[in-house]
């Protein structure tokens, strides 16, 4: 599961107000190397939850992101920018380990980089 | 400009809207209600392979045609006719202007002959090669590589065939090629060679033509919210587009069949890049954070239509039913609980879909996706799936039996999402669940498909039975 996904993803158990964002368990976290988009990341930028997105990359061991989101015109300029955050976004996987929920401790089981985001019965 | 556009002669309602989106893509300019003109050549009907389309350029058409899956060629037409004298008059009054740069003794060049209808042998083709001699060629044939393929098309008078229309008068073409289509991308992108397949794989064809309906590129994200074995994903990453799949089904999306035999693997084998995620949830609650939206530029999928294989959604089956009352997983239990699943009917599902696209899709994004529709005789009216947010610009039927087909739906979304569109979506959601079985026996297409005959005209006259319908035209035309 990479830092895009997780940028998406909230606890939807039925009454949970806040369930977003969710907390990383890093079981394993490995790297895999993506070719470098930068319409694609400039594209993604605008619907990211930066703080979300800084306190994941930091679960998952990269702490290179600024901790406020920077303005749209360093994405034209700062092409080193860019190839952090298209690092951040896609090279990072989380392989084993877990999503929490900030509300009520749910895990959400994260399995060979598949995120198991189903309810139980009584959830729903 | 006008362009004879030549078709492959299959899933013959898909060729025209296939070729209105690649003319959107590479840069066409076609007006809000409007879409491409086209002609239909002289006592030619639409089922015909040959339709002149008007584009702004040749560039544009050579893209289309590159392309396109069933686009065999796109050409300039330098004369048509009923008969070779015909077709002589017709060349020689095309303006030179526009002929004589390509006939140049610098270039090189190739004339080839199709028919269409009955076989040629080698020398009826030369025969007509050398009809041609009253066009000044000055440059070198060559045959494997040349700088200009000039074709000599030839359509010959057919009866009836598979059901569909005869064609009625001979009639000849010839021109230049513009553009012509990749033969190589169906033989590698085969099913029969694909490492992971499903029940429901959707074929290297159709999964191609489904991502050009929703203009898939480079830059883009796509998005299947049934993503199965990842057929349709795979066509859209070849097209250059970033894809994202979900599953409600976790050993299909998960596991596969092994570490070598999965999602992933289909993409290794074509060398492709993998999907962005992959994820395991329920369409039905979707696990998205609240505030996202606009994220995906076009979602393509074929849901379950409950033929072959139906859908599931979240919540236990029989506490849907209501049969049991609503209970609590023990928390001892908890952690490696496999939740139950209910059915989810095709209506409920449809909605669904159509409200996360209608919340998920960029502004003009496309929603391409399958309908199944029962092939009723009377010839009512079928409604297809609307929305508010939505626009419907292509419908495209393929038959699968004499019983059912399905359509290739082309949703463009033309309006923004609301604070009532959620709030309706939310109201008819709770719908479905107050009133689950209703909706289940609504439009319930697996059984109508499956019925059997009626017993009735077995007693009747025996040659009535052997042709109780009309011979349809099947699956790939």
């Amino acid at each position: 599961m990479r830092l895009i996904t997780h940028n998406m993803l909230s606890c939807n158990i039925k009454g949970v107000t806040n369930g977003f964002p969710l907390r990383i368990e890093a079981g394993n976290v490995i790297k895999k190397e993506v070719d470098f988009n930068p319409d694609f990341i400039r594209h993604m930028f605008a619907k990211l939850e930066w703080k979300a997105l800084v306190e994941g990359a930091r679960s998952m061991g990269y702490a290179e992101l600024p901790e406020d989101s920077p303005d749209a015109a360093v994405l034209e300029s700062d092409e080193s920018f860019l190839k952090k955050l298209h690092h951040a976004l896609l090279e990072l996987h989380l392989e084993e380990g877990a999503l929490v929920c900030p509300e009520t401790g749910r895990k959400f089981p994260v399995n060979k980089g598949i995120p198991n985001m189903l309810l139980h019965e009584d959830e729903v | 400009m006008w362009f004879l556009c030549v078709f492959y002669h299959r899933l013959l309602d898909f060729r025209k809207p296939e070729v209105e989106a690649l003319a959107e893509l590479f840069g066409e300019e076609i007006a809000e209600n409007e879409s491409l003109q086209w002609r239909l050549p002289e006592h030619h009907h639409n089922d015909t392979p040959f339709h002149f389309v008007q584009l702004s350029s040749e560039e544009i058409a050579r893209n289309i045609a590159k392309r396109s899956i069933l686009v065999k060629g796109m050409y300039e037409l330098w004369g048509e006719g009923t008969c070779y004298e015909e077709l002589k008059e017709s060349i020689l009054s095309y303006p030179d202007s526009r002929k004589l740069q390509f006939l140049t003794s610098d270039s090189t060049f190739r004339i080839s002959v199709e028919t269409f209808g009955k076989a040629l042998t080698f020398e009826e083709q030369k025969d007509r090669i050398q009809s041609l001699t009253y066009i000044p060629f000055e440059g070198r044939v060559n045959l494997k590589n040349p700088d200009h393929n000039f074709f000599l098309m030839e359509m010959i008078e057919s009866e009836e065939n598979n059901g569909l229309q005869p064609i009625l008068q001979r009639r000849i073409f010839f021109g230049r090629e513009v553009g012509f289509a990749d033969r190589k991308l169906l033989p590698t992108f085969q099913l029969k060679s694909r490492t992971y397949l499903g029940p429901t794989a959707m074929d290297a064809e159709m999964a191609f033509l489904m991502a050009n309906q929703a203009k898939a590129t480079s830059g883009k994200l796509v998005y299947d919210p049934f993503v199965g074995t990842g057929s349709i994903l795979v066509s859209a990453a070849q097209f250059g587009a970033m894809t994202m799949g979900a599953d409600i089904d976790i050993r299909v999306v998960r596991d596969g069949r092994g570490p070598d035999c999965n999602v992933w693997s289909n993409f290794k084998q074509y060398g492709l890049p993998m999907p962005v995620a992959l994820l395991r949830m329920d369409n039905n609650l979707p696990p998205w954070r609240s505030g996202l939206k606009e994220i995906f530029d076009a979602i393509i999928c074929d849901p379950p239509y409950g033929v072959r294989a139906g859908g599931r959604k979240s919540g236990g089956r029989k506490i849907l039913r209501g049969t049991v009352d609503p209970y609590t997983v023990p928390d001892d239990k908890r952690t490696d609980h496999i939740p139950s699943t209910g059915a989810y009917s095709l209506v409920e599902c449809v909605h669904d879909l159509l409200h996360l696209a209608a919340r998920m899709l960029v502004m003009k994004g496309r929603l391409v996706f399958f309908f199944p529709v029962l092939r009723d005789e009377t010839g009512g009216e079928v409604k297809f799936p609307e929305h508010p947010c939505f626009k419907l610009v292509a419908v495209s039927e393929q038959i699968l039996s004499s019983r059912y087909s399905r359509v290739l739906l082309t949703m463009v979304k033309v309006e923004p999402y609301s604070e009532e569109i959620k709030e309706a979506a939310r109201l008819m959601h709770l719908e479905f669940r107050e009133n689950h079985l209703k909706w289940l026996e609504d439009g319930n297409i697996h059984s109508s498909v499956f019925k059997p005959i009626d017993s009735s005209q077995i007693h009747t006259d025996p040659k009535a039975f052997k042709d109780p319908k009309p011979k349809y035209r099947g699956k790939y035309v």
